[in-house]
């Protein structure tokens, strides 16, 4: 198909395209919350984040110098450099920047531009140079409070981690962080191993009612998991369990048994025949087969298994909201996020993207590095 | 006692014992209850293979009956009863469910979902696969294509809800408005579309599943197939119609019914990023709002998401008893 002769450089052409901006597509939404996530809160409402890497028109405010005051016939003078204010220049550590605009109003802090005498009537005007000299006349003595004024001046990109030290601190993430990391460990360990052992039996061992077994496993693949919530809490409370840890061990055990067993058994059915039946033949128990030769052969099936469960219970809310206690000390991240972050803290969005990420930087880090295996999984899971 | 320091104490207990577990029974078998010596040692023999497969079986049978069979029963059954579940009402929490409008809304919902999500996602994987196929970079265009399956949905939801943010300064879409000159918009609340920007974020999420599997599939094709097509004069559109495509029907199949399972599963998004308000309910959010509050009806909802899944399962059993023949 690549030799068509002509047709070749339009199409490839068309398709480079498509792709790059269907990749730009997906890529854009999480780009935003990454950049966000390093930037204070007064960038992110001053502009979007797709500007965070340029410089920002940005307003600020300062008073009158009442110390330089001078009295130039009925009128009071105050001078010097708007960069020197305490409330300007802690917002320009590398020294001076270029004003643009000045305003003496809240609500129209760009009123005047740079340079210009803004007459204030009453004899009272204000003058502001865009290297943040200043000369600002008064008709009455101003005491000891300057008048205010407004500047907008340019301010280079700024990128802080501020966002994320207070989200793992006060905000509760880091001990949601390690409760995640609590519940998901042993959540991906134990099932592994009581699935490895079934699919064992599933595919090398004969006997009546295994294919009956088969089916059900794959009936119970898609039965949905709200079924499971009510009756499995109460017997859980029944039982002395409740709401707990050990519950969403067990729970999160079990319900990755079907997709376990199936996976597992769909490669463990492919190991060469020769092997085990040789094995068998020299005498070996199914323990020994299992733990000797199947086991260490299944592996790629194992780490496929592995990560599709640590990303599922790494990401699960629904599970977690219902085994667990609501209570601060067993808040998993995800419900950190979506009960708590979003709704008291809906508006501040660097907390929310600081937070986000933290939650998914586990997951990306795993997924990126073990991509080959998740693949292989999938495929095994679902083309036959 | 310390989560942490529990968590380790579990993975110990929980791999020891399951290990302990099959050792011994094992040893029970082989030495105690049928050994093989002695005078019946071949019928012991075959009688400790017969019991053998039960031991291994045994935790994956009890945890799967335990969670996942027994549910469905026990959820029906405390479905029958009111909210405090001490007195029976029949189908009292299906009739109420089915005259609530909030129910029919969700239900509705839920609907344009399962026909949505899995059309758009299979279509864009099955196209995205077939053109990475042939790009030097398309392994990285898949990788990014694929990454959001990694992201949790809740935050997926963040992700997209700086998108939808109405403040043109913080979401692209309003930005994109008032660069047109356009008031800003809050598309959660636009009545009916919403629905189709939360379903967005799942398709942004399942794309990249179906494009793998469909990836893999539209590879393994046999390559006469298309040499000869091409041999016809077929132009490249013709041959992924009519040659291509007709092949990987099977697993567009299972790619689909895949995604629409998950899409009657899925809660946290709407969750997340409305609530349930503005008519954007579908089953599962609909569920957890009365989790916790009225047993009854959460359950009675369990019951129809498993109704609408019943009919996949069915098919999917005769489909895997068919191919173990």
């Amino acid at each position: 198909m690549d030799n068509i002769v002509g047709k070749k450089t339009g199409l490839a052409v068309a398709a480079n395209l498509t792709v790059a901006i269907l990749v730009v597509l997906w890529l854009i939404p999480t780009i935003g919350l990454l950049v966000s996530s390093f930037r204070d809160r007064d960038a992110i409402s001053a502009t979007g984040w797709w500007r965070a890497p340029f410089s920002t028109e940005q307003t600020f405010r300062g008073r009158g110098d009442t110390e330089t005051v001078t009295q130039d016939g009925a009128l009071f003078i105050l001078t010097g450099n708007v960069f020197d204010d305490p409330e300007v220049a802690p917002s320009f550590p590398d020294g001076p920047a270029t004003i643009s605009a000045f305003g003496t109003r809240g609500n129209n802090p760009g009123e005047y531009t740079a340079g210009t005498t803004a007459d204030l009537g009453d004899g009272e005007a204000l003058l502001i140079n865009a290297d943040g000299t200043y000369r600002y006349a008064l008709p009455e003595d101003p005491g000891s409070r300057g008048p205010r004024y407004y500047i907008q001046a340019k301010t280079p990109p700024k990128f802080t981690l501020s966002n994320y030290e207070t989200v793992i601190t006060a905000g509760g993430m880091g001990q949601a962080f390690i409760n995640t990391l609590t519940v998901t460990i042993p959540a991906t360990i134990i099932p592994i191993l009581m699935a490895a052992f079934a699919a064992y039996a599933l595919a090398w061992m004969d006997f009546a009612g295994r294919s009956w077994i088969i089916a059900a496993i794959i009936g119970l693949l898609v039965v949905p998991l709200q079924l499971a919530l009510v009756p499995m809490l109460q017997l859980h409370n029944q039982v002395g369990i409740g709401q707990s840890f050990l519950g969403i061990w067990l729970a999160h055990s079990a319900f990755g048994q079907p997709l376990a067993v199936y996976l597992l058994r769909n490669y463990m059915i492919g190991l060469p025949r020769d092997i085990i039946e040789s094995a068998r033949v020299d005498g070996g128990t199914d323990f020994q087969i299992f733990m000797k030769i199947v086991l260490p052969l299944s592996f790629p099936a194992l780490a496929a298994f592995a990560i599709f469960q640590f990303l599922w219970t790494w990401n699960d809310l629904l599970v977690a909201k219902v085994f667990l206690p609501s209570g601060e000390a067993t808040k998993v991240m995800t419900v950190k996020i979506a009960d708590d972050l979003l709704g008291s803290r809906g508006g501040d969005w660097g907390i929310l993207a600081s937070a986000a990420f933290v939650s998914i930087a586990v997951p990306l880090l795993v997924f990126f590095s073990l991509q080959r295996y998740l693949v292989r999984g999938l495929l095994a899971g679902s083309v036959k | 006692m310390n989560p942490v320091f529990q968590g380790l104490l579990t993975i110990l207990i929980g791999v020891g014992g399951i290990f302990a577990y099959f050792v011994l029974s094992n040893m029970l078998l082989d030495k105690v209850l049928f050994p093989a010596k002695g005078p019946n040692a071949s019928r012991n023999i075959n009688r400790a293979n017969l019991i053998r497969p039960w031991l291994f079986l045994a935790p994956t049978i009890i945890a799967l009956s335990l969670y996942l069979v027994y549910p469905v029963i026990g959820s029906f059954i405390r479905s029958l009863y009111n909210r405090s579940g001490d007195q029976f009402i029949g189908f009292g929490n299906y009739s109420s469910l089915i005259a609530s409008p909030d129910f029919r809304t969700a239900f509705m919902n839920n609907v344009l979902w399962a026909l949505f999500v899995p059309a758009v996602s299979t279509f864009l994987g099955l196209v995205i696969a077939q053109l990475t196929d042939k790009l030097s970079w398309g392994n990285i265009a898949k990788s990014i294509i694929f990454m959001p399956m990694a992201i949790s949905f809740v935050g997926a939801s963040l992700i997209w809800k700086f998108v939808y943010a109405i403040d043109p300064n913080l979401g692209i879409i309003n930005a994109i408005r008032a660069s047109m000159g356009l008031n800003p918009l809050d598309v959660l609340q636009l009545a009916f579309w919403n629905n189709f920007f939360l379903m967005a974020i799942l398709i942004w999420v399942q794309t990249g599943f179906a494009m793998v599997i469909l990836s893999a599939a539209l590879r393994g094709i046999p390559e006469e197939t298309i040499e000869a097509a091409v041999i016809d004069g077929a132009n490249p559109f013709q041959i992924f119609m009519k040659i291509q495509v007709p092949q990987v029907t099977g697993t567009i199949v299972v790619v689909w019914t895949t995604t629409t399972i998950l899409v009657l599963k899925v809660f946290d998004i709407v969750y997340a990023m409305t609530g349930g308000n503005f008519n954007t309910q579908i089953l599962p959010s609909y569920m957890m709002q009365f989790m916790f509050r009225d047993d009854g009806r959460a359950t009675a909802v369990a019951i129809v998401i498993m109704l609408i899944v019943t009919p996949v399962m069915i098919q999917n059993i005769i489909q895997a008893r068919k191919e173990m023949r």
